[in-house]
């Protein structure tokens, strides 16, 4: 599968901004390491919702047609890419409530329960955006439920860094923002550890002789009938080297997991530490984008298998 | 009304005529027009709803070449329109044919990633998704002659190997043909559905081609001889 940079760089994004705001309402409420002040967690939301939105924005960048874009809620019955655009949509004014009530000092229902409205919305939307790939039957790498686990882990360990960050420059107690963090940064490596072990045997998928309908011998591409490529060659034809897969999956256990886990001890034993913190969270989110492009190169398509391919 | 195609693979001869015959009826049918890039450069490409490849089945002496015209299925469970977010894409309930709304799609390329057979390509020019419409503008058009009331790709075929009509009905000639000779859809697995069938190659003979009889004394001194003589 192509990758398309704008849709990693949505999805990293906004998944990101989904899981800071989601965690930033959990600190809000318990009030982790003695809570944030008001300015500070009006200024959090907002990053939160600059990352969502800036992420929906670039999302249109790969669109061929983006003056129809707007129709893109009118299926939300059937289609979760619709479904998803609702979503965020319904959360942005929640979320604008639930900070206009932290920074006007609004009745604390009104802030709790608007607050987690949202959170789950935030839940709901990452959630939906990782069925969008895994409702596709055509991809065996995408089609299974740990699809969206991956992206809700991923999104929630990247927002957790970030938060973690704020913590530190807030000069919060940050012992339980590095334990949430310790928490939901091994959660989705482990995830992330059984979807490469899952997606390594090809299980029960179409062959060449299923795809042509030919099963009763052994059938091979003599030709595709098409001098240069075609829409189908550049949009699914993208094929990485194993090796280098391999080393791109190091890299994001190392970078994406390792990194920001080392980094968390290291601001345990210090209490605090900025430049600690920022390495933390930059690594977090350099590895989500690793995770995310090897995402779509790994994918297979199954009109490979019209192309040449003899399994997909 | 299902309407779709059969495809004999027994018959086709590999040509591209039905596949040139499409982009010519297309071009200026009711999605075209069917862009190309670099037409004549160094890298020709461009959208077409029906392309031809050719494979090889089985290995020598058993071997056999099938040429496979493939365009859209019509499927009965499409996922290219339940995952489409504009509502662009489209099955017809009163026939069954599957088709795209250019006013609608924002060509996000979606649909394509649904569609298992490859049906779907991407206009660049116009930033749409185009695809087989079978022929929509062409099968109800009352001025044109009953018998001219297909989709063009079967009407150019020289050898006969493409058939339209309605899958509802047992008796046509679509469904008669598909029970007769075991027709059958393409990756069932998948769950689609597809509308259109293809017929299976025919049983062939074998030819023997290692029967040559062990030759005799006589013969393997000729044949030595014949190796020794410089010509």
């Amino acid at each position: 599968m192509h990758p398309a940079f704008s849709v990693i760089f949505f999805t990293v994004a906004s998944g990101a901004g989904f899981g800071l705001f989601s965690l930033l309402f959990i600190a809000d409420t318990f009030k982790l390491g003695g809570g944030f002040s008001q300015d500070q967690l009006v200024a959090g939301g907002l990053v939160s919702l600059g990352l969502i939105v800036f992420g929906l924005l670039s999302s249109t960048f790969h669109l061929a047609n983006p003056k129809n874009a707007w129709r893109a809620f009118s299926r939300f019955r059937t289609s979760w890419l619709s479904r998803e655009g609702v979503f965020a949509v319904v959360f942005m004014p929640l979320a604008l409530i639930y900070l206009a009530s932290i920074m006007f000092d609004a009745p604390l229902w009104l802030r709790e329960s608007t607050g987690l409205l949202a959170a789950i919305l935030a839940w709901i939307t990452v959630f939906s955006t990782g069925m969008i790939y895994a409702c596709l039957k055509t991809i065996r790498q995408w089609n299974t439920p740990l699809v969206p686990a991956n992206y809700l882990a991923l999104g929630y360990s990247s927002g957790s860094l970030l938060l973690l960050l704020g913590a530190v420059m807030a000069g919060l107690d940050t012992t339980p923002y590095i334990a949430m963090s310790a928490f939901i940064v091994s959660i989705a490596a482990v995830l992330k550890a059984i979807y490469y072990f899952w997606i390594r045997d090809p299980g029960l998928s179409p062959t060449i002789n299923t795809a042509t309908g030919l099963t009763r011998a052994k059938v091979k591409l003599l030709d595709t009938g098409h001098t240069h490529g075609t829409f189908l060659t550049q949009e699914f034809g993208y094929q990485l080297a194993r090796s280098q897969a391999t080393l791109l999956k190091v890299l994001v256990f190392a970078i994406g997991f390792g990194l920001p886990g080392l980094m968390l001890v290291w601001v345990f034993n210090a209490q605090g530490g900025q430049t600690l913190a920022w390495v933390a969270a930059i690594a977090g989110l350099l590895g989500a984008a690793m995770e995310r492009w090897l995402f779509f190169a790994e994918a297979r398509h199954v009109v490979n298998l019209y192309h040449g391919a003899q399994r997909c | 009304m299902r309407l779709g195609l059969v495809i004999d693979l027994d018959v086709c001869v590999g040509c591209h005529a039905c596949a040139i015959a499409c982009k010519q009826w297309n071009a200026s049918g009711t999605i075209g027009p069917l862009s190309d890039y670099q037409p004549y450069g160094a890298e020709p490409s461009g959208v077409w709803f029906n392309r031809i490849r050719h494979y090889e089945m089985d290995e020598y002496p058993h071997n056999k070449t099938v040429n496979f015209p493939m365009s859209c299925n019509h499927c009965e469970d499409a996922d290219c329109v339940t995952v489409c977010p504009t509502g662009a894409s489209y099955k017809r309930a009163e026939d069954g044919i599957v088709l795209v709304d250019q006013d609608k799609c924002m060509g996000c390329n979606y649909c394509s990633w649904a569609c298992p057979y490859g049906a779907r390509e991407l206009d660049r020019s116009s930033g749409t998704m185009k695809k087989c419409t079978l022929c929509v503008d062409r099968i109800y058009d009352e001025a044109l002659a009953v018998e001219d009331r297909q989709p063009s790709c079967v009407l150019t075929c020289p050898a006969h190997a493409r058939w339209f009509g309605d899958f509802d009905d047992p008796d046509s000639q679509v469904s008669r043909i598909t029970r007769e000779r075991g027709g059958f859809g393409l990756m069932p697995e998948l769950g689609y559905n597809p509308t259109n069938q293809y017929l299976p190659p025919r049983r062939k003979p074998v030819i023997e081609v290692n029967s040559q009889p062990r030759s005799g004394l006589k013969e393997s001194i000729k044949q030595f001889a014949n190796k020794l003589v410089r010509r």
